[in-house]
């Protein structure tokens, strides 16, 4: 384990004092920033239709003309974030020949991908909670509203679902730099799955969807909501719809269903906001979904990486 | 005699083909053990399952009694590695890149800082010991790289090329730093090479790879002495006058295999040492030697020599 934290430190080191992470750090916090008081701005002028509590929470939901929202701007760029910090963490080290110098120190060899994964963890972690605290801060300025404790326990499980969503493309980006050989390979490999998962999988949702349950002039709406059914699910392959799923049942307390809800399912329903534990409930799927992602990511790479041999040319 | 590290039947088999085949490999302590061969021979990949770093297809490994395929952090803590073509963090000065190091091995900070001072002093790296590793020539990441495997107090030392692509000067520091390290600490040394002169100045006892195979160990006298009983003696024979009859009559000497002349002298391969047949011919034939003299087998020959069969 004291290995382990050896290489921890030093990569979280290497990941802060990177010009890559100071440059997407310095473009996440002005975006963030501006993104948040225009929502503000929104908010504090009266155009939003949530007339009582969580308004807080709105600042991170709310988007204000071509500025998407917050939750928005993780569930895009965040993959982006985890593939840059994870897409060289191993193939460098074979590049420029650190690897054997290090695997024949004493340690397993477990604890360098460990070390690895967690430190690319904690610089994620580090990053989104200052960006949080930068977007309560202005909303404290602007909105003048304290949070309440639900809001900031909703923050704190936003907080957690994003870093496990963007640790999914962080140990994607890893599982990539072990497969690959040359960083240039495992950096476009990442960026082609995270645009197959952005743009793609809505076609192919579509795609399927119609084939199976086509949707036509003269479906019957159990038809449509079978198509719309079928197309969530498979879009629930992307670890991008999960978050977003969890993201808007979260920071917002009404959503009670994904997709349509029928007048028969709407019958008696009282409007109210969920308490925390409910919303959880909600998405509990969701969010299991994505840290099983996560893990299954992280256990194949370190899979590869244990059987792989040290100089394979 | 006991020896630190010890190969039986070590193989390994890549794709299909084989890297390293039944290879016994023997140290004794303290020496300074040259791993010839040349490029491509198995000398890396060997060096690799002595140190546990790649799981050996049949046979087995122990350094200091140590399994290499079952303890591998043991053996990793008594023996230090500097790879063929070393690298480091660039970003890193170079005091930072050997804190890492002896962090991994588990160090406090308080044994590690004197001893970086001590290391940098003797690679010849202390005015550089705040500077970023990523402008450094070869020669002074390999200096650093000697440092790397010597900082974490090792038994056993394991180089690999130690002095390729480097500057005459500087495979001459590091030749001496092996040579003073393995004095002064008492370090064996593995020292693995393709360039022989450079090995020979310094090693006590070379071991010869080849395809994989190990096809002499000992000291260089010894291999050469093996040549000698195999088959050869080269003798360089200097006589008075040429006369007619003397190549004639050399040439009918039983043995002879060879003969190359060049004025006065003769280059005289032969199965066995002949030297008072030679003699004796060359006074009937009316000459007479001024100078008959084995000549001594180099270890180029030897590793020529070698190669040549292998």
């Amino acid at each position: 384990m004291s290995r382990v934290k050896v290489v921890f430190w030093k990569e979280l080191a290497d990941y802060f004092g990177s010009r890559r992470f100071l440059i997407l750090f310095i473009i996440i916090c002005i975006t963030g920033a501006s993104i948040t008081y225009i929502a503000s701005q929104t908010i504090s002028q009266g155009q939003t239709s949530l007339s009582v509590g969580f308004i807080f929470l709105r600042l991170f939901t709310s988007s204000a003309g071509a500025l998407p929202s917050f939750t928005f701007f993780i569930s895009f760029f965040g993959p982006l974030i985890g593939v840059i910090l994870g897409f060289d963490a191993i193939n460098s080290e074979h590049s420029r020949g650190t690897m054997s110098l290090v695997l024949s120190q004493p340690l397993f060899r477990d604890s360098l991908i460990n070390g690895k994964f967690l430190a690319g963890l904690g610089t994620v972690a580090i990053m989104l909670i200052s960006i949080i605290i930068v977007i309560s801060g202005l909303g404290l300025y602007t909105l003048g509203i304290i949070p309440n404790l639900a809001e900031i326990s909703r923050i704190g499980i936003f907080f957690i679902a994003s870093v496990v969503y963007i640790g999914f493309w962080l140990s994607l980006g890893i599982l990539f730099s072990i497969l690959f050989r040359r960083t240039a390979s495992s950096a476009l490999a990442s960026i082609t799955v995270w645009i197959f998962f952005t743009f793609f999988i809505y076609m192919v949702a579509s795609v399927i969807a119609d084939q199976l349950v086509p949707v036509t002039h003269t479906a019957t709406a159990e038809m449509i909501t079978n198509n719309e059914y079928l197309k969530k699910l498979i879009m629930r392959i992307s670890p991008a719809t999960l978050f977003e799923e969890i993201a808007v049942a979260v920071l917002n307390p009404s959503v009670r269903v994904f997709g349509f809800l029928l007048p028969a399912q709407a019958k008696g329903l009282i409007p109210s906001p969920l308490p925390l534990s409910q919303s959880i409930m909600v998405v509990w799927p969701q969010l299991v979904g994505l840290i099983a992602l996560m893990l299954i990511c992280f256990a194949i790479s370190y899979v590869i990486f244990m059987r792989q041999e040290i100089r394979a040319t | 005699m006991e020896w630190i590290v010890e190969t039986n039947e070590l193989s390994k088999t890549y794709n299909g083909t084989r890297a390293v085949d039944q290879l016994n490999l023997r140290i004794k302590e303290g020496e300074i053990f040259g791993f010839l061969g040349p490029n491509g021979a198995g000398k890396t990949t060997a060096i690799l399952m002595i140190l546990g770093l790649t799981e050996p297809t049949s046979g087995k490994v122990k350094v200091y009694g140590h399994d290499a395929l079952r303890e591998p952090l043991k053996v990793k803590s008594v023996a230090g590695y500097l790879p063929e073509n070393v690298g480091f963090y660039e970003d890193l000065t170079t005091k930072e890149n050997l804190r890492y190091i002896t962090r991994l091995n588990g160090m406090p900070d308080k044994e590690a800082l004197p001893k970086i001072e001590e290391i940098l002093l003797e690679v010849g790296l202390s005015e550089v010991a705040d500077l970023e590793v990523g402008k450094f020539s070869k020669g002074m990441k390999q200096r650093l790289g000697m440092g790397a495997v010597f900082v974490k107090n090792p038994k056993l030392a394991i180089l690999d090329e130690p002095t390729a692509g480097i500057d005459p000067e500087g495979v001459d520091q590091i030749l001496k730093l092996i040579v003073r390290m393995s004095r002064e600490q008492n370090i064996t040394m593995l020292v693995s090479s393709h360039l022989l002169y450079q090995v020979q100045r310094i090693c006590e006892r070379v071991g010869i790879i080849t395809k994989g195979k190990m096809i002499a160990q000992g000291s260089i006298d010894e291999i050469g002495k093996e040549i000698i009983k195999k088959g050869e003696t080269l003798l360089e024979v200097q006589v008075s006058k040429v006369t007619p009859t003397l190549l004639n009559s050399l040439k009918e000497i039983e043995g002879v295999k060879d003969i190359e002349k060049k004025d006065n002298h003769f280059l005289i391969k032969c199965a066995r040492d002949l030297r008072e047949k030679i003699s004796r011919a060359i006074i009937e034939s009316g000459s007479l030697p001024l100078q008959i003299k084995t000549q001594d087998y180099t270890l180029e020959e030897i590793y020529i020599r070698y190669f040549r069969e292998g």
